[in-house]
């Protein structure tokens, strides 16, 4: 099991965490709503890896604070990998030192099977690191579900708990990153997830 | 995770061999990109934690590279600007130490200085 850096003589704690998903499903778009949103706890620009048409290449990157929690300082850094299926080394080596995922899933009926595969290809990747992905703080978000108005033919919920959550069993959110529907929840609820998961490390 | 004496005789080291010889920076860190320690000359506006995610995913793509070529890894790495350098070494499996330096200062001085923190770096994590 990997553990959040805890430095003792500074007093602080830096956590990572990833949004994982397949491509064009909106890890992207959840970082850019999330720096937005909390500019004011930023102190850096949101960093973009991308190819030429805009697509994530390696990873975006956003470290945000979060205040004081049993007298250390606590820094969330938020990372994407990139989702397009020919860049899973590199996806691997985002995952390295992870401390908790956000597995973002696109709602859209046609991608259905992209979903699976993504979310086996992680439970993968992390293997090569000696990390289960059932033992790893995880929240599951349905992104896109504002489609569902423009006549766009999507899964309901039941179908992506089924496909991707009957035994993961994680806290799962529908969510519209673009208009930040449930972008926060799913952060916060994260956030939560991993800090309790390390905990017992801070003392 | 490293104890407070440790992290101490880190610091006291990087001061001592790197900043004592007149680079301008150093990041110790962990592969996954967070900062361990970090120092300067005093006068840097350098944004460590964005670089310290950047040289991480860097280093691990070189690594990877390294692999493919059938090396079991590529241990150093520099890269050279017209005005500032930056140097790349590996100190143990989860571990890096990052030196950035201007024209001031040789490559060979600094990969000497590097050299030898490294080794205090590595005796100090084994001390444990």
């Amino acid at each position: 099991m990997t553990l959040a850096l805890i430095n003792v003589k500074t007093r602080e704690v830096q956590i990572k965490i990833v949004y994982y998903g397949p491509g064009r499903g909106g890890k992207t778009t959840n970082l850019e709503y999330i720096n937005n949103k909390y500019r004011d706890q930023i102190k850096t620009e949101m960093v973009s890896l991308k190819t030429q048409d805009d697509r994530t290449l390696f990873f975006d990157f956003l470290p945000f604070d979060v205040g004081r929690i049993k007298g250390f300082d606590v820094t969330i850094q938020l990372y994407t990998v990139p989702g397009q299926v020919k860049y899973n080394a590199t996806r691997r080596l985002v995952l390295r030192g992870v401390d908790g995922i956000v597995f973002v899933a696109d709602v859209r009926k046609e991608q259905r099977r992209k979903n699976i595969e993504s979310l086996n290809q992680l439970y993968e990747n992390l293997e090569t690191y000696s990390i289960d992905l059932f033992k790893m703080p995880l929240v599951m978000q349905y992104n896109k579900i504002d489609l569902k108005d423009s006549g766009i033919e999507i899964l309901p919920t039941q179908v992506l708990q089924k496909d991707l959550n009957s035994v993961l069993r994680a806290p799962a959110f529908e969510a519209s990153a673009v208009s930040g529907g449930n972008v926060i929840p799913t952060l916060k609820k994260i956030i939560t997830l991993t800090l309790s998961s390390i905990q017992d490390q801070l003392f | 995770m490293f104890n407070q004496s440790q992290l101490d005789a880190v610091d006291s080291t990087i001061l001592n061999n790197l900043i004592g010889s007149g680079v301008d920076h150093v990041i110790f860190m962990d592969m996954a990109g967070n900062t361990i320690a970090k120092h300067h000359h005093g006068k840097s506006r350098l944004d460590s934690t964005a670089f310290a995610a950047l040289a991480a995913g860097n280093f691990a793509a070189v690594d990877a590279m390294a692999k493919l070529v059938g090396e079991s890894e590529f241990s150093l790495l520099f890269h050279k600007g017209e005005k500032s350098s930056i140097h790349f070494s590996k100190v143990n499996e989860d571990t890096l130490l990052i030196t950035m330096f201007n024209k001031d200062i040789s490559l060979g001085l600094v990969r000497l200085k590097v050299a030898e923190t490294v080794k205090d770096i590595n005796h100090i994590l084994d001390a444990e």
